[in-house]
């Protein structure tokens, strides 16, 4: 009875930001009801039974992607005016799909007559460890070569080209369109303009 | 009510449908990845639940470890794109971007 309870609990602390995330005009607020949700599927985790992937998912997504995210977040303010989102062309059509899959994976899930087996939880990390070595040795040495080469080219990709920035930051800001963005653009010196 | 793997599968279809919905429907290219992070996590729970009530070892367990590493790399490269989108157009919003480079 309470291990049903703390599972309604922690569904709803995964569901129910994730649904501010998804509809919160304010991107910021959004940012923020990610971190709740990912710590509720981190609750999820340790309620089925993993340990190690509950400590990694706080490790990793709370303490590296989420950080991450709200720091563009906050790098990247766009003004508060205009349209927030896209018009009711791409909300409508984005709503009638959403609800779609989401029959469709309900339907398929109640369909079907899944095994229940006893279980009894116990540590993971060894096991898990065991396997990285053994087993699964191969897609661990490709995922961490798959993660050097994010990390160069996350470099690459943010590295400032001093050679051409005036030139790059006056065409750029000609080139969008004409929008309130485009001004603010204009009005906050970026980095290339400072350089130039 | 006794818990069990429909339950979890729900909660994951949700979470599925809503990062699919934020996918489709924001404009800030921010937003787009935080829709992706909802849809990588309801896959994780889908893992990590067939794991425990199928009865195969650790496999799905450490196929989540997996997706959470990749979608740390994913994250990485995708927010180093949005702050050169930021640097080079003035702006985050994905649909007022129509070139690579300018």
């Amino acid at each position: 009875m309470i291990g049903d309870l703390i599972f309604v609990g922690l569904a709803l602390l995964t569901v129910v930001p994730a649904v501010w995330v998804a509809f919160s005009p304010n991107i910021v607020h959004a940012g923020f009801s990610l971190l709740f949700t990912l710590l509720g599927a981190a609750g999820l985790y340790a309620y089925l039974g993993a340990d190690f992937i509950a400590v990694t998912q706080v490790m990793v997504y709370v303490g590296g992607v989420l950080v991450l995210v709200l720091f563009t977040v906050m790098m990247t303010r766009v003004p508060r005016t205009g349209r927030r989102r896209h018009g009711l062309d791409h909300y409508v059509p984005a709503a009638i799909f959403a609800i779609a899959v989401f029959g469709l994976l309900y339907k398929a899930v109640t369909s079907v007559q899944w095994p229940a087996r006893d279980f009894t939880p116990q540590p993971t990390t060894a096991e898990i460890g065991t396997n990285f070595m053994t087993n699964y040795i191969f897609p661990f040495e490709y995922v961490s070569l798959v993660l050097l080469a994010a990390m160069i080219g996350a470099a690459i990709l943010i590295r400032e080209h001093r050679g051409n920035g005036e030139k790059g930051a006056a065409e750029g800001v000609a080139a969008g369109d004409v929008t309130q963005e485009a001004e603010d653009a204009t009005a906050t010196p970026t980095p290339d303009e400072e350089v130039a | 009510m006794n818990i069990g793997l429909p339950h979890f599968l729900t909660v994951s279809a949700a979470l599925f449908a809503l990062g699919l919905f934020a996918v489709m429907s924001r404009r800030n290219a921010v937003g787009i990845l935080m829709g992706v992070e909802l849809m990588l996590n309801a896959s994780n729970i889908n893992f990590v639940a067939f794991s425990r009530y199928v009865e195969h070892g650790i496999d799905g367990q450490i196929m989540s470890a997996f997706v959470i590493v990749l979608a740390a790399a994913e994250a990485a490269v995708a927010l180093a794109i949005v702050l050169a989108m930021y640097r080079n157009f003035g702006t985050v919003h994905a649909d007022t971007v129509q070139s690579l480079k300018q």
